[in-house]
């Protein structure tokens, strides 16, 4: 349980890499957990190869919420939205490196949800 | 020990707070506000039933059947004359106190209310004093109106003199407040309401298992409070209110139980209490419920209240000595056992799942009080909760571990 504030997880949550707002964003979306209080906003502003050129995260909640959206900022710097697309759970669990009982798992994914439904407005990656 | 009682003999009571965590990490257990703890007298009552006189209640002949009524009977007295009905029959075991308030909304809230009628609530109930009465104004057009929370965790009794100018039909409040820990002035509230022809329903889940209860005294009309709150078992509540207006009252749910005579199209209902008591009941744990009442009884509901003062006394002068920590609601003298506070850059969630780690269990979120934290910008609190089991030693290792939260987040 010690794990779970690692000290890459506190770093990120203490200095939060790309944490802003981009105005104007080419894609923009939040949202929030009413459970635990978390909302994470993410801007993104993209190429016309639709490549990520600049991002950024806003928002409050605990340090597992701030921290995976802090490392997810810094995982997408490049890519496609067609690879944003592939992300998945585990890649975020991979990422904070840590194991999370299910209510944390909320706090760890919020931002992943937001980027993609972000990107894409759906939410099947949810079902996996 | 406190002037109230001495927890450590209690604690040998309670099996759970017997256990480690983790090897070597005891629990402290602040999260009572949720539910508390059960004593093994308790548990051995569950047990006792199930081994021993199993059997359902009401209608039957035989022996086992005639034990169990008489203790799930039994029950119900403890229980009227913990809260001082004035008639067993005024005691309707429900699954909760939220299924009671649910009932009375439904029930005689349907039954009494009209389309533009108005109802009373207040920015700091829980959401099972708020939602039922929401579900029930949206059906039929009631108006709401809503008693604020001052800033230093009060009801504005101003405000509510004015609402009651406008005659509401019902008045519905909490007791103690789950999150400011907040007693409010029930007795003066109710002569308020009655004055103006209003009802009032009091919602009892934070106080009937920490301080003497008197339903008579305070001259309410409907009191609602659960059994795993006060050392009972989850799954039974109960649903007290005035004779006069049960009796009028409509049933609530259909089935057995609740029926004097049933015809192909038509019923004839059930006397008092069983008129609500619809389908086999939760008997195992009414009668543990009883057990729980008699426990409590035992050490004195006054001996409980004047430990828990103790005991927040203390805590909240210890969370202030913490920098960074902001505790809400009023000063210990106006409120029950129960601190919700904050620290400053770690989220409530952090805070507990810290506390976790040394084994010190306190609750971290809205509390099921959204409006009431919106009230306050707040997203949400940690919140660590007394009860008779609970010692000065607790909340010495509540502030250690807060003091470790707050070096790992610096």
């Amino acid at each position: 349980m010690e794990d779970m504030y690692r000290e890459v997880i506190l770093d990120h949550y203490k200095n939060p890499r790309y944490r802003g707002e981009l105005d104007p964003a080419d894609i923009s979306y939040q949202d929030d957990n009413p459970l635990c209080g978390d909302t994470i906003r993410i801007d993104l502003r993209v190429d016309d190869d639709n490549r990520v050129i600049e991002c950024a995260f806003s928002g409050q909640g605990c340090a597992i919420s701030q921290a995976s959206a802090s490392m997810l900022m810094e995982d997408i710097q490049g890519k496609t939205l067609d690879e944003i697309k592939e992300y998945a759970r585990d890649d975020i669990l991979e990422m904070l490196g840590i194991e999370l009982g299910p209510v944390r798992l909320k706090c760890a994914m919020l931002s992943l949800k937001v980027l993609k439904v972000g990107a894409y407005g759906v939410q099947e990656w949810i079902e996996d | 020990m406190t002037k109230g009682l001495d927890a450590n003999s209690i604690r040998e009571d309670f099996p759970a707070l017997k256990r480690d965590v983790r090897e070597g990490v005891p629990l402290v257990y602040l999260d009572t506000t949720a539910t508390s703890q059960k004593p093994l007298e308790v548990i051995n009552s569950l047990t006792n039933y199930y081994s021993n006189y199993n059997a359902n209640v009401h209608r039957g002949i035989h022996t086992l059947a005639e034990e169990a009524t008489a203790a799930y009977e039994g029950a119900r007295i403890n229980i009227s004359e913990f809260i001082n009905a004035a008639s067993v029959n005024e005691v309707i075991y429900a699954r909760n106190t939220t299924e009671a308030i649910n009932l009375v909304a439904n029930t005689w809230g349907r039954e009494n209310l009209r389309e533009g009628d108005r109802i009373v609530l207040t920015e700091m109930e829980h959401h099972s004093n708020l939602v039922p009465w929401q579900m029930l104004a949206s059906r039929i057009s009631l108006q709401i109106d809503i008693i604020p929370v001052t800033d230093n965790g009060l009801l504005d009794l101003e405000v509510y003199d004015e609402l009651l100018d406008r005659n509401p039909k019902v008045v519905c409040i909490t007791h103690m407040s789950n999150v400011l820990g907040t007693l409010n002035p029930i007795k003066s509230m109710a002569a308020k309401a009655h004055d103006h022809g209003a009802l009032i329903l009091v919602d009892g889940a934070q106080s009937a298992p920490h301080m003497p209860v008197d339903v008579q005294d305070m001259d309410i009309d409907f009191f609602a409070f659960s059994a795993h709150k006060m050392c009972g078992p989850t799954g039974v509540g109960v649903l007290w209110g005035k004779y006069e207006l049960l009796d009028a009252m409509p049933p609530f749910l259909g089935g057995g139980d609740m029926i004097k005579r049933v015809y192909l199209r038509t019923f004839d209902t059930n006397e008092l209490p069983y008129k609500f008591e619809a389908g086999t009941p939760a008997i195992g744990e009414a009668i543990g419920m009883g057990a729980a009442v008699a426990y409590l009884n035992r050490i004195g509901m006054e001996n409980i209240w004047h430990h828990e003062q103790d005991i927040v006394s203390y805590a909240m002068d210890r969370l202030q000595e913490v920098p960074g920590i902001t505790v809400y609601g009023p000063e210990a003298e106006q409120r029950g056992g129960v601190t919700a506070f904050t620290l400053d850059g770690v989220h409530p969630h952090d805070i507990s799942q810290v506390l976790d780690v040394d084994g010190i269990a306190v609750r971290a979120g809205h509390h099921c009080a959204m409006p009431l934290h919106e009230r306050y910008n707040l997203v949400a609190t940690a919140r660590a909760s007394f009860y008779l089991y609970n010692t000065y030693d607790d909340v010495d290792r509540l502030i250690e571990g807060l003091y470790k939260v707050k070096a790992l987040f610096a």
